[in-house]
């Protein structure tokens, strides 16, 4: 019974996590299921977004703004990623991970040269925390963590609707037939680089305000939980969603999923230090069994 | 309409893999030319596609389409003058999108894309009814994924996208040879009737010495980089491939059964 009562009292905490993520997962949708690019680049955007937030809101400045210039400095790290792998003829996957690792010395840099930076609700107008997650009550940051998702469905929803999207999603399918019509398939890789890693930013900014304090190291790994989300989010849902938005809603469900797991698998006793190792391996096995299964395919239509 | 003036092209230079792909080519063609290509494997007819689509950056000469200068234009922007169809069926359309998407897609060749919507309901019925002129049935799996599609509907498919713009010159590239002989066939007519409806100036690659001589008013033959053999009008008309055979080893000074196996 205790386990139960424990559980559930965890799952509004997991529930906002997974939105939060959620976010982030969208980002690298567009990157590794859109684009067709593996970018490295969020695990060092991710807290690139939660520092600025922080330090802005510290600052003064309202958290909304320091929202939206956290949105902005991940679309900059998505530039310079972009353009090390359009410019510069490094492979994406390079690229990322320079802009990754140069990140780690900038953030410290923004972070005051500290390895992490509290924000307290009591002193900030946060405007989500992990305090209130469990309360009845306005201050609560589910309603809008949900309020921010679905706006971010619908506005990538539009944007890749429209010419200018239809062009990066076919940059994504079929870079050769792109360029045949007249599409700029470089431009198209900086710009679905930048929008991601803005995503991904605008996800730190509201992840570190939730825990209370930015940390240089909060977006290791981050890359693995989103390919996470992205996968559950295909496996559960389908990858046969046609619909662009309920792909997209998909992986941040995907997300919640992810963090009601972990809660299951913590309260099952698991050590927090293993969640990484435990990650990982879901990621490779999810990543492996299409791989398998059309690999037997193939065997068996060379018997037949 | 197109006019190539002396373009060169070595791949690997100054390696022991050094290859002239393209020796001082020079090529002009009229508005409404129908020119097949030919030539043994390695000629450079692929590689003279390419540099007038811009995937191969020569390294002389200059390419006007249109009387405009093209040489330094990314591929993407000379897109605007082109339609092309690839040898891979794979490599003309995007799979994951639908039919009615490639097709607008290929609908805004050359043209600023906004922030508009990327398909109008108007499109969409313009499309069908272009689509029943295939007779293939596509009209009624507009919004099918195009990655479901046979290789000879993609092609077919591609054909369409590739006119949808009245492009200054056609490329098409041996487009028929990854399908079997009836699609193959059908492909080709089709691509006879687009060109005749849209006087379309076209250039077409061919390993198939019968189709490049039944198609287009004027056939040329590629061996080591250049042009070796350009026949046009009546002339062509009477050719039979036997005589290309002959004019094959007169002008390349090689032996004709080897040219059979790699021309036929």
């Amino acid at each position: 019974m205790n386990f139960f009562s424990s559980l559930l009292n965890s799952l509004p905490g997991a529930a906002a996590q997974g939105f939060i993520w959620g976010l982030m997962a969208v980002g690298v949708f567009l990157t590794f299921r859109v684009l067709e690019v593996s970018d490295l680049t969020v695990d060092g955007s991710i807290a690139l977004g939660g520092a600025v937030a922080v330090m802005l809101i510290r600052g003064g400045v309202n958290p909304w703004l320091a929202m939206v210039v956290a949105f902005i400095s991940g679309m900059l790290a998505g530039l310079v990623t972009g353009l090390l792998h359009t410019r510069c003829g490094i492979p994406a996957i390079l690229s990322g991970i320079l802009t990754q690792l140069s990140l780690y010395s900038i953030n410290l840099r923004v972070l005051g040269n500290k390895a992490n930076q509290a924000i307290s609700v009591d002193k900030y107008p946060l405007l989500v925390s992990q305090r209130y997650v469990r309360e009845l009550s306005l201050r609560n940051p589910l309603p809008l963590l949900i309020f921010l998702c679905a706006a971010v469905v619908m506005i990538l929803y539009w944007f890749f609707g429209t010419e200018k999207g239809s062009g990066i999603r076919a940059t994504g399918a079929n870079a050769a037939m792109a360029r045949a019509q007249g599409i700029n398939t470089d431009a198209n890789i900086v710009l679905g680089l930048m929008i991601s890693n803005g995503l991904v930013a605008f996800s730190g900014g509201l992840l570190a305000q939730f825990q209370g304090a930015a940390d240089v190291g909060m977006g290791k790994g981050a890359i693995v939980i989103g390919l996470a989300a992205v996968i559950i989010g295909e496996v559960l849902f389908g990858k046969h969603v046609i619909n662009f938005a309920l792909k997209l809603g998909s992986v941040i469900l995907g997300a919640v999923v992810y963090y009601f797991v972990l809660q299951v698998v913590l309260q099952l006793g698991l050590n927090t230090n293993d969640l990484k190792l435990v990650s990982a391996c879901i990621v490779a096995v999810f990543l492996a069994v299409p791989y398998w299964k059309s690999n037997a395919r193939r065997k068996e239509k060379s018997n037949a | 309409m197109l006019e190539l003036k002396n373009i060169s092209k070595t791949f690997y230079p100054g390696t022991v893999n050094a290859k002239t792909a393209l020796n001082s080519l020079s090529l002009k063609l009229e508005p409404g030319d129908f020119v097949t290509v030919i030539g043994g494997n390695g000629a450079g007819k692929s590689t003279m596609l390419g540099a007038i689509a811009g995937n191969v950056q020569i390294d002389s000469g200059s390419i006007l389409i249109d009387g405009q200068d093209v040489t330094r234009l990314p591929e993407y922007k000379r897109a605007a003058f082109l339609g092309r169809v690839f040898q891979d069926p794979m490599m003309g359309t995007a799979p994951t999108m639908q039919i009615d998407e490639n097709l607008a897609l290929a609908a805004r060749r050359g043209q600023k894309r906004g922030l508009k919507w990327g398909i109008t309901k108007t499109e969409r019925a313009d499309y069908r009814e272009l689509l029943k002129t295939l007779d293939l049935g596509l009209e009624d799996r507009l919004t099918a994924k195009v990655g479901l599609l046979s290789g000879g509907q993609r092609q077919a498919l591609t054909l369409l996208m590739a006119a949808l713009k009245q492009p200054k010159l056609l490329l098409l590239d041996e487009h028929t040879a990854a399908l079997d002989p009836k699609t193959a066939a059908k492909v080709l007519e089709l691509s006879d009737r687009i060109v005749e409806e849209n006087g379309l100036t076209t250039l077409m690659i061919t390993h198939n010495m019968k189709d490049a001589i039944a198609h287009g008013n004027r056939l040329i033959m590629m061996d080591a980089g250049r042009v070796v053999l350009d026949i046009a009008g009546e002339n062509k008309k009477k050719l039979t491939v036997a005589d290309l055979l002959a004019l094959f080893s007169e002008a390349s000074g090689r032996e004709e059964a080897d040219d059979k196996l790699l021309l036929s």
